[in-house]
């Protein structure tokens, strides 16, 4: 324990010293937090400043191994360079699918080249990743996937579309999941293949959703082309793979609300909005509706940090992807629909300067989709049912 | 600190669960209610606890306790929400221990502590003066006489009342109901004059009486702690009984949970177990989802009370009302999932619904803590 004392002093004193001061400021809009890859743009030079001796330390990756550049830490440790980034507002140097999904599957099933070639840039953040899951007609029942591809000999040759991937349009390499064996079950022919987005064939759609601009993309790929050396794990064991990656995908989506924690708590926001009467929020059905709210947050929160510390304990049930996912993306949608409440027709402004373009809506409306996205409110349900509890047979 | 049970805890946990579904199952619970029991309990099976030490799990070393702390007590309470097993261990052991110890001169500790440890002395908290949670409504006014006090009123909802060798009853000895200061602790023995104690028999079968004070005498040697100045202790036995009154609670929505998971894998309806019906999976999945939250704002609890923590009093409200929001869901969704056999009598779920109800209000429902969560964060 003496240990961890002393890393805090130190992570504490060097934190002081290396985090600029643009980058202690709450991440409020998208280019407020870096997601890395070559067609990046630095809103300051101290954002790129933040990344650099991050990544020099692994830290924007603390618990991944140092042989491929990430920082090493123990979860304990890790914890704590997190309490202390939090203590000054530090926002994360990084953020990506990189480091939530891609870099967790292949330092768990890729090759010894794949690790060295692919890693050390995502925890430098050189190298922006996008996920190729999702098909027009096959959404929850992704398994069924069409985009196909063909063995080539030394390469792969891929046809087919991808829809909802995020920053299609920004990114440099995509993960993608594809049918390798059209005469097998639909489980038993899919295969995880990574390639360069900056070739020909690669066609890329921005998608507009009821929040207005999105992240989403439509991508088609007509005769685009993976080498060979670029499958992860074996030929048609792909589902395994994309089961791992769902799990991630579901914990990162499950702990949105949290990213940007570093706001004002919605009991400070209706305060100021609301006033008090006699030391009490002055709309009573609103304060149980918050406190309601809060408690369940909180409850979220100590449930993802009991959960980790149970699986690093070698207790626990597992499984418990589906769960978070679940409570965390039902409680962000229900903390926006009392952000309107709180701010009444502010908040369903949708021009003008004064209110930011109609940023509170828009999240708002984006918050809709946190679960559908991952695998819907419903699948995470059946998920628990089946998986967990063993319901099911007939 | 990590959010797990470290080794030892495991272990109580799993020896509580052994012995209380052994020893004193449902069936237990069912047995005193149907022959009206007088004591309500079984005080052979409260010295089987006093002697594996259950009794002394809170008292310090220095009374012949074992100092084991909250979280480990935790665990035999959530074992205990399994088997709704009826002992003064809730009373006596989490309340009488805590307040005495925290409130009493040496000499009072040296007294009670070993007695309740040997499973001989059960004690009763007397607090509330209507049947809503109002800690600084005592209902019973105190006023000197001689060298001591005389009270007078009437306290309700008094766990293990009929039964206790000792009350410990909060009065107000200077100020209006409503304040905080001037209230103070006073122990009162049960064969004391003027002391009447009528058994109330509540939903749950788990003892609660009310006592009525007319004219009682009592010595100074009988306060609990500095005169006008009991409302501090009792605000945190009040933290630590509703902690353990959470950890009571998870036990039982868990347990109503595995069995209706359990039903839903035998029961067949239109030719298909009903557990394959997706209608129904989803209420189980949801609840299974809330039960997981529960068990985190128990836990975190638990160890705020071993630990101390700036957060306690917000925890400890956090935990009481969102496990009884979870417990009120797990009974009815229980009930609702069995259909016609959940209301019976002979199926055991009608039991833990009856307790999850009063072990919620004791010490304030979920409303009441959602209002004390909210005042705490200054709005």
């Amino acid at each position: 324990m003496a240990d961890l004392e002393t890393f805090r002093t130190e992570t504490r004193a060097w934190l002081e010293a290396n985090c600029p001061p643009s980058q202690r400021l709450p991440a409020e809009d998208f280019e407020d937090t870096c997601w890395g890859g070559t067609k990046w743009r630095f809103t300051n030079p101290e954002q790129k400043q933040w990344l650099e001796v991050m990544a020099e330390r692994g830290w924007t990756a603390p618990e991944w191994p140092t042989e491929y550049g990430g920082g090493g830490l123990s979860r304990e440790e890790a914890k704590i360079l997190n309490q202390e980034m939090a203590r000054i507002g530090a926002r994360a140097p990084l953020f990506s699918m990189g480091l939530s999904m891609i870099g967790p599957a292949l330092l768990k099933y890729g090759s010894e080249e794949q690790k060295r070639q692919h890693i050390p840039n995502i925890v430098a953040g050189k190298i922006w990743w996008c996920q190729g899951y999702s098909e027009p007609n096959y959404g929850s029942d992704l398994a069924g996937l069409q985009t196909r591809a063909e063995d080539k000999g030394d390469h792969y040759l891929i046809n087919g579309q991808k829809v909802w991937t995020s920053y299609a349009n920004l990114a440099d390499w995509m993960f993608c999941l594809v049918r390798t064996d059209p005469d097998a079950a639909k489980h038993a022919g899919i295969s995880l293949v990574l390639f360069d987005m900056n070739q020909p064939g690669v066609t890329v759609k921005p998608i507009r959703l009821i929040s207005g601009k999105s992240p989403f993309c439509e991508t088609f790929l007509d005769n685009v082309r993976a080498e060979k050396d670029q499958l992860v794990g074996e030929v048609n064991k792909g589902w395994e793979l994309a089961s791992y990656l769902l799990t991630h995908e579901r914990e990162m989506i499950g702990n949105m609300g949290q990213s940007t924690a570093i706001v004002k708590s919605l009991h400070e926001q209706a305060v100021e909005q609301v006033g008090l009467e006699n030391g009490v929020l002055a709309d009573s059905s609103l304060r149980t509706d918050i406190t309601r709210w809060a408690m369940d947050d909180m409850a979220f929160q100590l449930t993802a940090e009991r959960i980790g510390d149970e699986s690093k304990a070698g207790q626990g049930t597992g499984a418990a992807s589906s769960m978070l996912k679940y409570a965390g993306t039902e409680n962000n949608k229900r903390r926006h629909e009392l952000l309107l409440g709180i701010y009444g027709s502010q908040a369903l402004a949708w021009e003008g300067e004064a209110f930011k373009d109609g940023q509170m809506a828009s999240q708002w409306l984006r918050t809709k989709g946190n679960s559908i996205e991952g695998g819907t409110s419903e699948i995470q349900l059946n998920i628990i049912s089946k998986r967990i509890l063993g319901l099911g047979e007939k | 600190m990590a959010l797990v049970l470290n080794e030892e805890q495991q272990m109580l946990k799993e020896s509580a669960k052994g012995f209380l579904q052994e020893t004193a199952p449902v069936e237990a619970l069912r047995k005193l209610r149907d022959e009206r029991d007088p004591m309500g309990y079984s005080r052979e099976l409260w010295e089987q606890m006093a002697e594996m030490g259950w009794s002394g799990i809170l008292v310090d070393e220095a009374y012949g306790g074992l100092a084991f702390g909250h979280v480990g007590m935790g665990q035999v309470m959530e074992e205990n929400g399994r088997t709704l097993t009826a002992s003064p261990l809730f009373s006596t052991a989490i309340l009488g221990v805590s307040l005495i110890s925290l409130a009493g001169s040496d000499a009072q500790k040296s007294a009670l502590l070993p007695a309740i440890i040997e499973g001989k002395l059960v004690t009763a908290l007397a607090i509330e003066s209507g049947s809503r949670h109002r800690p600084a409504y005592t209902g019973v006014q105190a006023s000197s006489s001689g060298e001591g006090y005389r009270l007078s009123g009437e306290k309700q909802f008094v766990i293990d009342g009929h039964v206790a060798g000792k009350l410990i009853v909060s009065a107000r000895t200077s100020g209006a109901e409503g304040d905080q200061d001037g209230i103070s602790l006073f122990l009162v023995d049960a064969g004391t004059a003027g002391l009447e104690i009528e058994r109330v028999i509540m939903a749950d079968s788990i003892n609660s009486a009310i006592v009525r004070f007319k004219d009682v005498e009592v010595g100074a040697d009988a306060c609990l702690g500095p005169v006008d100045q009991g409302f501090a202790p009792l605000q945190q036995v009040l933290d630590i009984g509703n902690v353990h009154l959470a950890a009571e609670l998870l036990g039982i929505a868990q347990e109503v949970f595995e069995r209706t998971v359990q039903y839903m894998k035998e029961r067949r309806q239109y030719g298909a177990l009903i557990g394959s019906y997706q209608g129904l999976q989803h209420r189980a999945a949801h609840l299974f989802s809330e039960i997981e939250l529960a068990k985190s704002v128990v836990i975190k609890a638990l160890q705020a009370l071993d630990e101390g923590s700036d957060d306690l009093r917000l925890l400890v409200s956090l935990a009481k009302a969102k496990v009884g929001e979870v417990a009120t869901l797990a009974t009815n969704e229980a009930v609702q999932l069995h259909g016609g056999i959940g209301m019976t009598d002979e199926l055991e779920i009608g039991f833990f619904m009856k307790r999850a109800r009063v072990a919620e209000q004791v010490f304030g429902d979920q409303r009441f803590h959602q209002g004390r969560f909210a005042a705490l964060q200054g709005y």
